[in-house]
């Protein structure tokens, strides 16, 4: 039987075609000392059809908690007893953030709300704070703000949202087990119209929900199917109150195996570092995860806790030779 | 903002009494989340994140951010209040 790195090296380096699920369940098993090796081939895929920029993003959260899905990993959801209370962030609020994840040297604000979908009110503050936005800085703007309508689609389209997150969060086979007041279809369906209607996916998950090392696979080649222009990467960060509050911190060689079994799934797509990296990972992981197929961090905080300093990976990226994307360019 | 006499005596992340022992996790996590309890009076706050910094409200006691000073002019709006 062929080495599945070797594999990787002529079916993902040379030829540019992701690995299905069968090859990735076979790279999650690697054994921790062919890891190093893993790293390397999916560093080299990520170097060869990306190149060496990382894209920088900084995000917020416009409306908080009090969400009424019951996504079990979420300290947002209205259904656990989180000590997360509700809050809503008014333009000027909003316009401060912007300016400051610019001056991070950031090319990507994303705007994020923990709604099922949006509502009237919600539709009305993304469009006063994307134009106020866009007014006062330059910078690329993004929207997470759940499940949408064609209507909601066509109006993101015309004021100028570049790009959409709308993560399907694990495999579809797990997806039950994580949500029940929603289906993976029903996500798969809003991803469509964004792609139908121009504007960038961005559709990643959360790694360490308890799912199998299959399941793994299976999202990575799900993700491979629906070809995503960026894919977030978030490991578990156990939420006090969730019905995943006590499930243990994935363990980091796992973490690293899957970051580049999902590069080898996605050569081409923005491969983003998102929540749960600090915990699982550290700082050597986070070095290790640019160095092993990942071309695009969120920097400084995330939307209810708190990251490393956006100087820290400003300045890794620095030592590494990375240089942060800039805004006219395109991965 | 905290009135005069007021001292810290609940922890901001865990809510329960400073004189209770076990917080020692609490610092810990201090380092990757905001403050989530009012150290004045145990009160939930409503919390905002930002790329660079986080404020806190608490009804009674007033606001906290980052940058460690008690401010009264946050933009929460007030809708979040309740
Ligand atoms: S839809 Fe989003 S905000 Fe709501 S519970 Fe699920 S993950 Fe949390
Ligand atoms: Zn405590
Ligand atoms: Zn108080």
């Amino acid at each position: 039987m062929t080495d599945i790195l070797d594999t990787a090296r002529q079916q993902v380096l040379e030829e540019g075609r992701g690995l299905d699920e069968r090859q990735l369940r076979e790279v999650l098993t690697l054994p921790d000392d062919r890891l190093a090796d893993l790293l390397q081939v999916a560093h080299e895929v990520r170097m060869r059809w990306c190149g060496p920029e990382v894209e920088v993003e900084g995000i917020v959260s416009v409306k908080t908690g009090g969400c009424p899905e019951d996504c079990h990993f979420c300290s947002q959801s209205g259904q656990f007893q989180s000590p997360v209370r509700a809050a809503w962030l008014d333009i000027p609020s909003l316009v401060k953030a912007a300016v400051e994840t610019a001056a991070t040297g950031a090319t990507e604000f994303c705007i994020v709300a923990a709604v099922r979908g949006p509502d009237a009110r919600l539709m009305k503050q993304v469009r006063e704070g994307v134009a106020a936005i866009r007014e006062a800085v330059d910078i690329n703007v993004a929207c997470s703000l759940g499940m949408l309508t064609q209507e909601q689609v066509d109006e993101l389209a015309e004021i100028g949202v570049h790009r959409y997150n709308h993560n399907l969060e694990t495999a579809r086979s797990y997806f039950p087990d994580v949500v029940t007041t929603h289906t993976w279809e029903e996500r798969w369906e809003t991803l469509t119209m964004v792609r139908d209607a121009g504007m960038e996916v961005c559709c990643g998950g959360i790694i360490g929900m308890g799912e199998t090392i299959e399941q793994r696979a299976e999202f990575a080649a799900q993700l491979g199917e629906l070809g995503p222009d960026e894919v977030p990467m978030n490991f578990l960060n156990p939420r006090p109150g969730t019905p995943f509050g006590d499930l243990p911190v994935m363990d980091s060689k796992d973490a690293l195996r899957t970051i580049a079994a999902f590069r080898l799934a996605l050569p081409r797509t923005i491969l983003r570092f998102a929540g749960g990296r600090e915990i699982t990972l550290g700082d050597l992981g986070t070095e290790q995860g640019l160095l092993g197929g990942i071309n695009a961090v969120i920097v400084g905080n995330y939307l209810t806790t708190l990251g490393r300093p956006a100087t820290s990976d400003l300045d890794l990226l620095d030592e590494l030779s990375m240089p942060v994307k800039a805004l006219s360019a395109t991965l | 903002m905290s009135g005069a006499g007021d001292e810290a005596m609940f922890c901001g992340q865990c809510g329960l009494t400073l004189a209770e022992p076990r917080h020692e996790g609490c610092a810990l996590r201090a380092t990757l989340e905001p403050p989530r309890y009012c150290t004045f009076c145990g009160r939930r706050m409503i919390v905002q994140v930002t790329p660079t910094g986080w404020w806190a409200r608490c009804s009674r006691h007033g606001d906290l951010t980052s940058a460690g000073s008690a401010t009264s002019d946050l933009e929460l709006d007030d809708e979040a209040l309740g």
